[in-house]
């Protein structure tokens, strides 16, 4: 069973690896990769947490809903394992 | 200065790019000073930095083209791509760096195409530079949004029952795109497979060449 996850809907100022249009939507876990240094961290020279990386999938009509070309076409996309939270 | 209407265009009826003979920025000019500073402090020469821009520009498609068509006729190596594509690119031999490489395949249901909708991340270190275009805002927001009317503007095409998967690439890994091997080349050998696989192909903005040529 494919672990479902949704992407924390926040809005946090600085360097975000975290695409905007994919926070706040649910997808399910492809693969984990990593660790990999926290690139928020990474980007101001402080010393960065390594943080698992999933390769989240996401279907069209989640990311774009009733607007979705074709909803069942799929994104995926790596987030940083602090961007994910049960769903 | 003459006012000659023909002035701002080429032979060709195209315009001509204006010259990059304005000041430095900022960040140029902090660019410059490093790398001078680096080479006089004795910790990089300019022969070593000349060496780095070569190896950057051999980096070629063609590299690329040659995994594709080994996956296509070497199970084992098939098998060592989907376990780890970075280790098994090296072991064919490509310096790739510390990139950190997914194959992703497409099959008779599932089409993939890569973007990277942050900045413009693409496997520089086996495919060479990446076109002018993919680094576009218009490739980079519409590829998530709607990638088959992108698909069909670079004559792609495909039917309904096909899934479209968009890997967008947005932190550490970086992805190419198998394209399914095309029919009537049973027998071919890499060599000649490798000539059917075009950029745009390992991108996923386009399919391989067909083997009656086109």
């Amino acid at each position: 069973m494919p672990e479902l996850v949704r992407v924390r809907a926040d809005m946090p100022p600085g360097h975000v690896r975290t695409p905007a249009y994919l926070r706040g939507k649910c997808g399910v876990i492809e693969r984990t990769l990593g660790p990999f240094r926290n690139p928020e961290q990474l980007a101001y020279g402080v010393k960065a947490q390594a943080l698992p990386l999933h390769r989240v999938r996401f279907t069209m009509a989640e990311v774009w809903g009733a607007d979705a070309e074709t909803p069942t076409d799929t994104i995926e996309a790596e987030i940083y394992a602090h961007w994910l939270e049960p769903a | 200065m003459p006012h000659d209407h023909h002035e701002h265009l080429s032979p060709s009826g195209h315009p001509f790019r204006a010259d990059d003979d304005g000041h430095l920025t900022y960040w140029q000019a902090m660019e410059i000073a490093v790398r001078e500073l680096l080479i006089e402090k004795g910790v990089t020469t300019a022969a070593e930095i000349m060496g780095q821009i070569d190896a950057m520009d051999a980096r070629h498609p063609s590299h690329g083209a040659k995994v594709v068509a080994r996956i296509w006729t070497d199970p084992d190596f098939r098998a060592a791509m989907q376990a780890d594509a970075s280790e098994a690119t090296r072991e064919m031999g490509y310096d790739i760096g510390p990139m950190k490489l997914i194959a992703v395949e497409n099959t008779a249901a599932l089409h993939n195409i890569v973007v990277c909708t942050l900045c413009s991340c693409y496997p520089r270190n086996l495919l060479g530079l990446p076109p002018d275009w993919y680094k576009s805002r218009a490739y980079r927001s519409r590829t998530v949004r709607e990638p088959r009317r992108v698909l069909a503007e670079f004559g792609v095409n495909l039917p309904a029952g096909v899934e479209v998967r968009v890997h967008d690439s947005t932190a550490d890994m970086r992805y190419i795109v198998i394209p399914s091997r095309p029919t009537g080349t049973a027998g071919w050998s890499a060599d000649a497979l490798a000539a059917l696989v075009t950029r745009d192909s390992m991108i996923g903005t386009g399919l391989p060449k067909s083997p009656e040529g086109g």
